[in-house]
């Protein structure tokens, strides 16, 4: 899981949680192939038939903006997404991709820099990821997240934490 | 140096002294959900836990499809009620209450130093009764259910300065869509936003509670205001529990201080698809519009309807136009009605819906069609927000939203004569 490879989707600035997973799904589709379906629907109708496991989504800032809905961390998971890396994240957001345990790096360059569809390696423990547009290095998550993240998400690192795993 | 409001009450909370970027696991003092609840539970049940570690810490308040629209939402509540059974939640409210955002303080759970969360972003609201009042994802609350314990990090703190006077008819949303738009979406992101100065003095506690209804809209943690005299009013007879005023030392670290000037604001419109896509109301006035949106958690209170039954008193709503009117909570629905605001409203041809969520995030009651314009007094106007991808929502505030709903077309209202 410490490499991620796939290739590249990229997005502008304030990708909404909306668009990623619409609100009139939040409790009619719950089961995670649905999700997977439906994700980024109103944004890019083909990115849920087309994505293949490991692929990345490259995008601007704020992205993950609007509800705290976590299926919009989740169904773009189930989608096979491997990273999510965007200038900035809604607090929200980040917040629900890492107790979704999907990884999601904050890399302050453009995303114009990145080319759509091309081939991206991601090396979660070294804490770099590359391309055609060079190696780019980024910071590990804070130390007090990044147990829940390595444990799988935050249902399972609570499991974990009291005594429950299965 | 001093401590932020935020840096108080998380490091109380922490039992330390605590720094911005630094992150503490606090127990929240209200938790709040929603129709959310029935998937909270399931995952909560995951976890292997059997019973809610302090059911008297949560509230549950159905509010985003009610009455259910179909046998799904009806299964999702009808899961809730048996949860809330089971584990001996009381403070339950079902869906005659009204919204969480209005219910909650209305219900004397909103109070001056505490720590809330909420499964729902908008939880931002209750920051106007002095707490720190944020929103977090449905598995954050599940673990809650579970520990009672959340981290959080400790946020930086920004200012909003709202100076000057109100002109006639402009609102708190006025102010608020005019500093999303300077600053855009992302202007306080990750941020505790304090908004002061002598504009917020002047408002009521419904008008400031717009502001900290869209501080998320704002990219931010929390908003919140000091509480004054107007805010210890509303809790008095209300507050649940005793509570203590925390405000921030005046040598505290403010990471960034904004200061507007309201003296020549215009009424404001956020265009389609985001927030801060923001306009002055003379720069898209004629733009026709289908549907009008007066509700919500954002500007569904009594006081707005004052406004918006003043303006349709003794008119028609525009043949072309559909009203859609949800009063943001069961109490303020029938103060409304004690008013005769609702009669009025009902004769002038708006179609008035019980308490709740409504269209604001496409379930149902006034969803639009392909090709249809909205002018909604919510909160967002992202694309697919009302149910339909394919439509377009505006945002503005109730005195804006009623006298468009009377000419169809978005309508400057200080060029309305009569308004």
């Amino acid at each position: 899981m410490s490499i991620i490879s796939g290739k590249i989707w990229k997005y502008g600035d304030d990708v909404n949680t909306d668009v990623i997973f619409p609100g009139k799904y939040t409790y009619t589709v719950t089961d995670p192939k649905e999700m997977a379906r439906i994700a980024m629907e109103d944004l890019d109708p083909n990115f849920a038939a087309q994505v293949r496991p490991g692929d990345v989504i490259v995008a601007g800032k704020n992205f993950g903006c609007g509800s705290s809905r976590e299926q919009a961390a989740f169904c773009l998971k189930y989608a096979g997404v491997g990273a999510v890396v965007a200038r900035s994240f809604s607090r929200l957001y980040f917040r629900n991709c890492i107790n979704a345990g999907l990884p999601v790096i904050t890399l302050p360059h453009s995303p114009d820099l990145f080319k759509a569809g091309d081939v991206i390696e991601i090396h979660l423990a070294e804490g770099y990821l590359s391309c055609s547009a060079g190696r780019f290095e980024f910071p590990p998550l804070p130390d007090a997240v990044i147990g829940i993240f390595n444990d799988g998400g935050l249902i399972p690192h609570t499991r974990k934490v009291l005594g429950l795993e299965r | 140096m001093g401590q932020t409001f935020a840096e108080k009450i998380l490091g109380s909370k922490a039992g330390k002294r605590v720094a911005p970027g630094e992150i503490v696991e606090v127990c929240p003092d209200i938790a709040m959900s929603h129709d959310n609840t029935a998937a909270i539970a399931k995952t909560f049940k995951e976890i292997g836990v059997e019973r809610i570690h302090d059911p008297d810490r949560h509230v549950i308040i159905l509010d985003h499809c009610v009455p259910a629209a179909n046998e799904k939402f009806a299964q999702n509540h009808k899961d809730i009620r048996a949860f809330v059974q089971e584990q001996g939640i009381s403070n339950f409210f079902d869906i005659e209450r009204g919204i969480c955002h209005q219910v909650l303080p209305e219900e004397g759970f909103a109070l001056p130093g505490t720590l809330i969360v909420g499964s729902d972003s908008h939880t931002t609201t209750y920051g106007a009764f002095g707490s720190l009042a944020t929103g977090i994802g449905r598995s954050e609350m599940a673990v809650i259910f579970a520990t009672g314990k959340i981290w959080l990090r400790v946020p930086e703190t920004m200012k909003v300065v709202v100076n000057g006077v109100l002109p006639k008819g402009l609102t708190s949303k006025d102010v608020m869509l005019k500093l999303i738009g300077d600053y855009s979406v992302d202007g306080g992101l990750y941020k505790s936003v304090w908004f002061t100065g002598p504009v917020i003095d002047e408002m009521s506690v419904a008008s400031r509670m717009v502001l900290t209804n869209m501080a998320v809209e704002f990219g931010a943690k929390n908003g919140y205001m000091e509480p004054d005299d107007k805010t210890l009013a509303f809790l008095q007879n209300r507050s649940r529990r005793p509570f203590r005023v925390v405000r921030s030392d005046a040598d505290a670290g403010i990471d960034q201080v904004i200061e507007m000037n309201v003296n020549s604001l215009e009424p404001q419109v956020a265009c389609p698809h985001t927030v801060d896509n923001v306009k002055p109301v003379s720069a898209v006035a004629g733009t026709k519009i289908d549907q009008v949106f007066f509700g919500s958690c954002t500007n569904g209170r009594l006081e707005d309807f004052e406004i918006v039954a003043g303006v349709l008193r003794g008119r028609k709503v525009h043949p072309s136009i559909r009203m859609i009117i949800i009063p943001a909570s069961q109490q303020a629905f029938v103060q409304a009605l004690e008013k005769g605001y609702i009669q009025t409203l009902a004769a002038a041809g708006a179609v008035i819906v019980n308490s709740g969520c409504g269209p604001c995030m496409g379930n149902h009651e006034g969803v639009p069609a392909p090709g249809e314009r909205v002018l909604s007094t919510s909160n967002r106007n992202f694309k697919g927000r009302f149910g339909c991808k394919d439509a377009e929502v505006y945002l503005c505030s109730p005195l804006t939203a009623a006298v468009s709903a009377l000419t169809g077309v978005i309508t400057d209202f200080r060029k309305a004569g009569a308004f």
